[in-house]
């Protein structure tokens, strides 16, 4: 593979002389920037087909390859969420349907979301293209294993899918496979099903683990000279931290898919205790369910704030970029994700308030939970206020953020609710549940997607998604989804029960009849509306206006590179020297807008920007 | 249309779908007033807090929309600014939190003179039994559960003799007397729910968990499973009726206990030994 690298050899020069020319001369001074410490890596640069868009190690094909896969099992989530609201709303014309699917449909599409299309597109996506490109490296740190690990994701995503096509069908017992249902006749899949299913996930999580690595060694040691971490855009901070805790929490699951497995295989008692099916007492004892459901939610809440955490980051720059204006509290923002992150794992049994755990548990989860919506609150209070006094474009982009902002403080104002013991008694396990975590997970972080896509499309494509479409795009997304969602809590302050096939005819229920059929209109509306985007990619990708360089006056590195959109190597000749945080826009005394990371204080001398 | 009109259009109808909306709580039927107090509690702390910094976002951009001769403000922070928005927000985070503890307190603090419920469960139906004279339920073990011991009672237990067996998904209960749902089940997770009564809490397989209430409105509920217990899951309902302590005793009277099941039982083992005799 040696002669592979022989491109590498002009940077590695040069780079070896920037390392030893740091800061010389005194009128520069103010200029100095700490050498690096080690020299740059050797990059493999593909040259056949396979080894530049397939098998490529290059972590912005990487990034876009996670994209795609998670956008096309979000579909099939999405389609599956279609199959459900017929059922809900108009049972009559989903004939077809038996229970049995439903409840299929329903585990596949939670886990796909959750995991295969949220997880993935932040960490896997976003975090492949952006982390290199935002702390100025070349690639991630390890390449190979890289490109290894969206592949050890492409088998996963095979696994599960293939799993509708086994005996029995894929599993049905819910996104959380609590046992002994998951692997007890009486729920679909419980043979091949929930076996794929658990087998799947452990692909994931391994394929996961090798790219978390990356990303977090990449931030850790392949910053570019001046990039201090407290100067890294809140992106990257999102993302490194989301990371984190991907990496502590998925052991869990891992462990749990695990054990669920020999039980279901091989007749151990992990999860199952004396059971008795159709009049026989079966081969388990002493095993606890409430165990398995420890080990998932431990997993399960900072899953939350894995998808969370990046979209912070992510809508904290887009706000910041689109109001012209540094993000409000920086050093606050930092530490509310930290802290966010570090409060995640203690908080976990708010899911499991009426399990049957003991309920003394319940006051410190309740105490801890409460905890964590203080610097959740800095962090909305830091956006609307990042917007105050701005000179705020109302963009797509900024329409998106906007949206976030409103869903978002929603769903986190109904965890309030959901996290205060009490209040989660009438309220767990019905409708309530489903408005509140799809509105702050689901459409939140769909959100910041969307905007996050309409922001750096031209760095990926070179060139502008089509503004009108995507307003047409944004509002009936942000409409729909708010009236799908919104009344959708009301129907569990009635007490409706999530996972119900069918409603019969419960006095309290009846009148839930004519809110379901909206709800359902409103949720094909708003899953049509999202081809728009592909519509709207289709067409720019065709005819959309170029970019050209940095097209948003943003000061972040990622738009910096020689060449737009990057080609490999991000930087062409010589790495990037950071000079301050990504946020100096509008700077008193600048003559533009914005001053970017790598302008030199020189250049700068008669502002008044802070020192970062 | 400018973008923040909409966004307050948004705002304002979802304040006026809360005041107007048909679909809300059912009548509360037990003591748990408690709970939805606390709900409306939160509901106009969160609300509040919900309008407020949505209408502070959308005056934000009505104000300062995009003008190519301004310039935003430079001010990368405001300490004072985050010192009282961080200590208000765990002042009123607390608020919250305080009457919730309380109520959750009197939630797992069963009073003494309840009377304890066997709630069991299996895929996908309901039976219930109560203690008889002593006041005390039997222990039970899911191995002796067969059709002549439908609870799995251990026979040689003596608070089990007595034991009140109601084999149906209905169950009576007595107005203003508190009770202790003791549930279990024989398979996988249930959950014995009541809407009206606020109360739930899971039957999990290899353990008895338990909540209390007190009805207080006589008439006939509904039960609902609401943990997912596989294909039957929504079709697992059962009933409740709350009867004046009168009625309820008359219903009690009916009712078999497990002594007379046995009983009962030898009857029909004796005359079959007896036809098969002849």
């Amino acid at each position: 593979m040696s002669e592979e690298f022989n491109d590498n050899k002009t940077i590695q020069a040069q780079s070896s002389e920037s390392i030893s020319g740091g800061g010389s001369g005194a009128a520069n001074d103010i200029d100095y920037v700490r050498p690096a410490e080690v020299g740059e890596q050797d990059l493999y640069h593909g040259h056949s087909f396979i080894s530049k868009w397939v098998f490529c190690q290059d972590a912005k094909v990487i990034g876009v390859q996670y994209f795609l896969l998670a956008t096309f099992t979000g579909i099939i989530g999405l389609i599956l969420s279609w199959l459900m609201r017929l059922q809900l709303g108009f049972p009559e014309l989903a004939g077809f349907m038996t229970a049995e699917h439903y409840y299929q449909f329903v585990t596949m599409h939670g886990m796909i979301m959750v995991v295969y299309f949220l997880t993935a597109l932040f960490l896997g996506g976003f975090g492949n293209f952006l982390i290199p490109l935002m702390v100025g490296a070349r690639d991630m740190v390890f390449p190979y294993l890289n490109m290894v690990s969206f592949w050890m994701f492409f088998i996963a995503v095979g696994v599960l899918l293939a799993s509708f096509f086994v005996p029995g069908g894929p599993t049905g017992s819910g996104w959380t496979l609590y046992p002994p249902q998951a692997i007890l006749e009486g729920t679909p899949g419980s043979g091949w099903g929930i076996m794929l299913m658990c087998i799947s996930l452990i692909l994931f999580v391994a394929g996961f683990t090798m790219g978390g690595l990356n990303y977090l060694i990449t931030v850790l040691q392949a910053r570019t000279r001046g990039m201090t971490l407290m100067r890294m855009p809140l992106t990257v901070w999102g993302i490194f931290t989301a990371t984190v805790l991907a990496m502590l929490a998925f052991p869990a699951l891992l462990v749990g898919a695990l054990m669920m497995s020999l039980d279901n295989l091989l007749g151990t008692s992990f999860f199952m205790p004396t059971i008795l099916k159709a009049g026989e007492v079966l081969e388990y004892g002493g095993g606890s369910p409430i165990l398995f459901q420890h080990l998932f939610w431990f997993f399960g809440h900072p899953e939350v704030y894995i998808v969370a955490l990046p979209a912070f980051g992510i809508v904290s720059d887009l706000i910041s970029v689109h109001s012209r204006k540094n993000i409000f509290g920086y050093r606050m923002m930092v530490w509310a994700i930290v802290g966010i992150g570090a409060l995640s794992f203690f908080v976990w049994a708010h899911h499991m308030y009426v399990s049957g755990m003991n309920p003394w548990f319940g006051f410190f989860f309740a105490t801890t939970t409460l905890i964590i919506a203080v610097p959740t609150a800095m962090k909305v209070y830091n956006w609307i206020l990042t917007l105050w006094r701005g000179n705020i474009r109302l963009n797509t982009v900024m329409l998106w953020c906007l949206g976030f902002i409103v869903t978002f403080v929603n769903g986190g104002i109904t965890g309030i609710f959901l996290g205060n013991v009490t209040v989660d008694v009438p309220l767990s396990d019905t409708y309530f549940v489903i408005a509140h975590f799809h509105m702050v997970m689901g459409i939140a972080p769909l959100m910041v997607i969307m905007g996050a896509v309409y922001h750096w499309f031209p760095l990926v494509a070179g060139r502008m998604l089509d503004e009108g479409l995507g307003k047409w795009h944004f509002w009936i997304t942000f409409l729909g989804a708010y009236s799908i969602y919104f009344p959708m809590h009301y129907l569990g302050f009635i007490g409706v029960p999530r996972r119900y096939f069918e409603m019969y005819d419960s006095p309290y229920m009846t009148s839930a009849v004519g809110m379901n059929e909206f709800i359902s209109i409103a949720a094909f509306i708003v899953g049509a509306a999202q081809f728009i985007l592909f519509y709207n990619i289709i067409k720019t990708l065709k005819v959309g206006k170029p970019s050209g360089h940095n097209p948003w006056k943003a000061c972040s590195l990622e738009w910096l590179t020689p060449s737009v959109p990057p080609e490999h190597g991000n930087w062409g000749d010589k790495l990037p020297i950071v000079h301050r945080w990504a946020y100096d826009y509008s700077v008193p005394g600048a003559k533009e807008d914005f001053i970017t990371q790598i302008t030199p204080p020189s250049e700068v001398a008669n502002t008044e920007v802070e020192k970062t | 249309m400018h973008a923040g009109i909409i966004f307050f259009l948004v705002i304002l109808g979802s304040v006026l779908f809360h005041i107007f909306t048909p679909w809300y709580w059912t009548d509360v039927a037990s003591n748990w007033g408690g709970m939805d107090d606390t709900i409306t509690l939160t509901f106009w702390v969160g609300g509040g807090v919900f309008i407020a910094v949505c209408l502070f976002m959308i005056y934000c951009v009505f104000k300062f929309s995009y003008k190519e001769d301004r310039k935003a403000e430079y001010k990368p922070e405001d300490k004072k600014l985050e010192r009282i928005l961080t200590w208000a927000t765990t002042l009123g985070v607390a608020a919250l939190l305080a009457p919730g503890l309380i109520i959750w307190n009197q939630f797992i603090s069963v009073p003494k003179n309840a009377i304890e419920i066997d709630v069991m469960a299996w895929q996908w139906g309901w039976q219930y039994r109560l203690p008889g004279e002593d006041g005390k339920l039997g222990t039970t073990q899911v191995v002796n559960i067969n059709d002549n011991n439908p609870f799995g009672i251990n026979i040689d237990d003596p608070y089990g003799k007595d034991d009140v067996m109601i084999q149906s998904d209905v169950i009576n209960l007595e107005n203003n007397r508190p009770v202790k749902i003791l549930l279990r089940s024989v398979d996988v997770l249930h959950n014995w729910y009541v809407p009206q009564f606020r109360a739930k809490m899971d039957a999990v397989p290899g353990i008895v968990t338990y909540y209390w209430f007190e009805p207080n409105k006589t008439g006939k509920y509904e039960v609902l499973c609401a943990e997912y217990c596989g294909v039957g899951h929504y079709a697992m309902r059962g009933g409740v009726i709350v009867q004046d302590d009168q009625d309820y005793d008359n219903w009690l009277q009916d009712q078999e206990t497990f002594s007379d099941l046995i009983a009962k039982q030898k009857i029909l083992e004796t005359s079959k030994t007896k036809l098969a005799k002849k």
